[in-house]
Parts: C-alpha cells; structure tokens; sequence
C-alpha cells in the first residue's frame, strides 16, 4: 500500500524504486561476477557437451601479443579489450574479460562463484517479490499492459517515431510509460530475467538430476550456457538504452524520481 | 551547456564510482568474513538442491549417438610418480583399492577383484566447475556394493577418496557424504567408452558423483576413508580444491 486514495499518486510505486535499485545492484554484480567465471572457460557451444577439442561457435582467442574474439568464422581483433589486456601495474593479462570488467577484479573463479550465487539468490527472490507484487498492486495491469490499441502497427510506429524526436511522452497522456517502454519492460521482467534464472539452473549437473526437464528445454547444457551468455548481452544492451535514454530525458529529475517517487500527472519530459 | 555538464559529471561521476566499486568489491572479496556470508549463498545451494527430488534421484543419462567425440582431461594428466608408472606398465594388475577408517571390516580390492563384481554402466556429462562439459561411457562397480561388504560404522559421516596423484605438492583427495556414497550412479569407473580408463581420465579407477561437479569425481583413486569429520583431512575443507583455492565442498551447482 504504497499510496491512499486521496494522495496524489507517485510516478513510481515504492515496490518499483525498491526492487529497481536492488536489481541495478544485483545486475552490476551478476554481469561482472559473471565474466569472471566466463573467463574460466572463454568458449561456447551448442548442445548438450562441448569441451576444447569441440566446435565452439563463439570463442576469446588469446596470447602474449593479441587477443581475438572469434564468432562462427568471423574474427574480431580485440587487443588491449578483451584476450589480451593491461592491469593497473602495466602487466599484459590472457584472461578473456579484463580486471576493470569483472567481480573480483583478479581471476579467482570460486570468489567469483560465490559473489554470483549469493547475488543470484537477492535478484530471484526480489524479482518473484516484485511480479507478485506487481499484479497485486496492478502495477502491471495498469502500467505495463499493452492495450489492443497500442499494439496497432501505426501506434507502434508513431512511438518509434516520437522516440526518434526524442519525444517520450504524449502531452497529457496520463499513463506514465509509451508503448516501446511498454514492450521493453515486459519482456525484460517476463521473458529475460527469468530467462537468466532458468538457463543459470540448467547448468547445475544436481538440479539436471532434480529436474531434467530444465536443461532439456534450452537444447542442453551448454546451449543453456550460450543462452545465458547472450541474455546477460541483451541486458547489457538494456541497461545502455535505458541509461541513452535517461540521460536524454533529464537524468537528475528521472533518477530522483526512482529514488522519492516522483509525480504521476502534468510532469512534461524534456 | 548545463545540461552537458551534468552529463559529462555524470559520466565522470560513475566512472569513478565503478573504479572505487571495483576496488571495494577486491578488498571484500579478500575478507574472509565477508567469503562467509557470500559463501551462506552456497549453502542455500545445497539445502535446496537437497530437498527438492526424492534424494537419490538420476543424473541425465544419454545414449552411444550423444557421446563426446573426445573426453576431455584435466587437471593431473599423469601421477608421474615411479611407484604409479610401475603399476601401469603392468596394466595395474598390482592396484589396491584399501578401506580405511570408520568400517566394521576393512579390507582392500584388487582391480580385477572389482572388475568381477557386477557393475553398472552409464552414460553421462561431465560438468566442469570451469564451464565446460564431456559426455562419457562409464563402467564400473556401484560403490554401494562395497560399502556392504566393508561396513561402515554408525560414526562415519563422509567418505574421502584418496588418490595417486599430487598438485602442487599436495596430494588429491576428495571427499563426498552418504547420500551421495549410496546413489546407484556413484560407481568407480574401470572403463570409459568401453576401455580401461586412460591414464589422463584417472586410470586405473576413477570416482563418479554424476550429480555434482568434475572436480568432485577423484581420479586415481587407491583409497576410501571413512571419517566422522572432514576436518583433520588436509586443511579440513573436504577436498583438494576446497583447500586450495576456495572451492565449494557441495559442488552441485
């Protein structure tokens, strides 16, 4: 009960602010602890196996001299990135994702490990809290539901293009998110994230005996592997867009919004 | 032009702040104290993952068409010792497989003396902590049936596998508790892909504990030890990476 009848209701509910700075803390963590235990293996495959004598369909090819992230044939040079890179006392690293990316910042996969799964553990739970949450305080039914009308290909397109003008909002629309913003944020919250819970668990060789089922749905272990990769980079992508975009419509007054609430009607984006 | 500033602070600001984050993050990642909460996470792991299923529920197991082309080793490829090279260069015919500690009998197995016994013989993947993963044909004799024969005593808790091999000095071991020593996929493996084990796969036994990770599954293996506590085995942690370099004793995630 984040607001009575005859408050002006908030931009954001206080569910929303919580579980968003909770899950921006966890998502940093998850990415960066997860590129360390990335780095203890820089290869992925399709199917159920795949070792170093096994095709990989993406790799980090690394050496003194250079470093390379290979995807199907094509070769990407990512000296000084990503394979071969500088710490901070000038020493060239092999490791695939540098010290400035990973969690901790030395290689150290059981640290790594540690730090994923403890902030696994806050993202799933806060992340069931905040969709129960959500249907109950019809955050999602009157937010996040996509109305038939916003779903016409010519309202889709008239998004596209007001957010091409960086125009975010209709004047005096009284929703406070536009369809695209709509789309995005239910597929990351329904789709991607728990994505991310379930391939992670489909690599577990105890929860693969406790429910087989799991892993057989991504097409197996290492194809849950790939798929968790590739969604934590779809996140990434997320997370640049939304801060593109935060930084377009007025940063300060946005990021306070998510932190105090923020108001719901007449606040005209930039 | 405001508006840039704050932009360009901001940047500045985070850039910072990941920097200050990252070193944080190092400085906590050294403390033990804060390991141990982390680590609470890994108990989470185990509790859960125990629970759900009957308990001696099995691994995935798969068929000849889904086999690894090659099995990967790692880790020790070759114990390299001369009492070890002795015994291979005879087909391990001289192998003994000793139950020590906690048992009502204990008593020693020659490889053929295992290899007469029935055995099982599965075809599972093999999950590395690292990341990668080798599906394999394991044959051999279901580690319950020998638990029957030596007995263990109403102490013993766990069962430490010792084996030939060295890392760094320290010699392997492993450790694993009841519920997984009684699964019928815990066997020690003699074959892989219908032949004797090779040398850099463990030969002449090698553990298999399908439902946790590689680092688990002890090559080499010339003795099981039946303990109340881990902890006066090696550093007290339950295995060799444990000890070393922080591994999870529970390794089923």
């Amino acid at each position: 009960m984040t607001e009575t009848q005859n408050r002006k209701p908030l931009r954001h509910r206080l569910t929303t602010r919580l579980w968003h700075w909770i899950n921006a803390l966890c998502l940093l963590v998850l990415i960066m602890s997860g590129l360390t235990i990335f780095n203890a293996h820089p290869r992925l495959y399709w199917g159920e196996y795949g070792a170093n004598d096994d095709y990989a369909w993406a790799a980090v090819g690394s050496s003194q001299t250079i470093g390379y992230v290979r995807v199907g044939e094509t070769k990407i040079d990512t000296t000084g990135f990503i394979g071969n890179w500088r710490d901070s006392e000038g020493k060239v690293q092999t490791w695939a994702f540098p010290g400035w990316a990973t969690i901790p910042s030395y290689y150290s996969l059981a640290e790594g490990r540690r730090w994923h799964f403890f902030f696994a553990w806050i993202f799933s739970f806060g992340l069931a809290f905040f969709m129960i949450r959500s249907l109950f305080n019809r955050h999602v039914q009157k937010d996040l539901h996509i109305t038939r009308a916003e779903w016409r290909p010519s309202h889709i397109w008239r998004d596209v293009k007001n957010h091409m003008r960086l125009r975010f909002h209709t004047p005096g629309a009284v929703n406070i998110y536009n369809s695209l913003q709509k789309i995005s944020y239910v597929v990351v919250i329904f789709i991607l994230l728990p994505l991310m819970i379930f391939t992670g668990l489909a690599m577990s060789p105890a929860m693969d005996a406790n429910w087989p089922l799991l892993t057989d749905i991504f097409g197996g272990r290492q194809s849950a592997r790939s798929l968790h990769f590739i969604g934590m980079f779809v996140l990434l992508l997320f997370f640049m867009v939304h801060m593109m975009t935060l930084l377009l419509a007025g940063p300060l007054k946005q990021t306070w919004a998510m932190i105090a609430g923020g108001k719901r009607e007449g606040d005209g984006d930039a | 032009m405001r508006k840039l500033l704050t932009r360009r602070s901001l940047i500045t600001s985070a850039a910072l702040g990941a920097g200050g984050l990252l070193s944080g993050c190092d400085a906590l990642s050294r403390s033990p104290g804060f390991q141990n909460i982390l680590a609470s996470a890994e108990d989470a792991n185990f509790l859960v993952q125990r629970a759900l299923g009957d308990r001696m529920e099995l691994a995935s197991e798969y068929t000849v068409a889904d086999l690894s082309p090659k099995f990967r080793a790692n880790g020790t490829r070759d114990p390299g010792t001369s009492d070890y090279a002795a015994s291979a260069a005879q087909g391990f015919a001289d192998w003994q497989l000793r139950f020590t500690g906690l048992f009502a009998k204990p008593q020693s197995f020659s490889l053929s003396a295992l290899q007469s016994m029935p055995q099982r013989t599965q075809i599972t993947r093999h999950d590395c902590v690292e990341g990668w993963s080798a599906i394999g044909q394991w044959t051999g004799v279901p580690l319950k049936l020998l638990l029957d024969l030596a007995q263990l005593q109403d102490k013993a808790k766990f069962l430490v596998f010792h084996c030939a091999d060295r890392l760094g000095g320290r010699p392997y071991y492993e450790s694993i508790d009841l519920l997984d020593a009684f699964h019928p996929q815990t066997i020690l493996a003699h074959r892989l892909n219908g032949e004797a084990v090779p040398i850099e796969n463990g030969a002449p036994l090698r553990l298999r504990v399908e439902r946790q990770l590689g680092y688990k599954h002890a090559k080499y293996v010339t003795g099981i030890e039946a303990v109340a506590s881990l902890d006066n085995i090696g550093l007290g942690n339950g295995g060799y990476w444990e000890d070393v370099a922080n591994y999870e004793w529970y390794a089923g995630i």
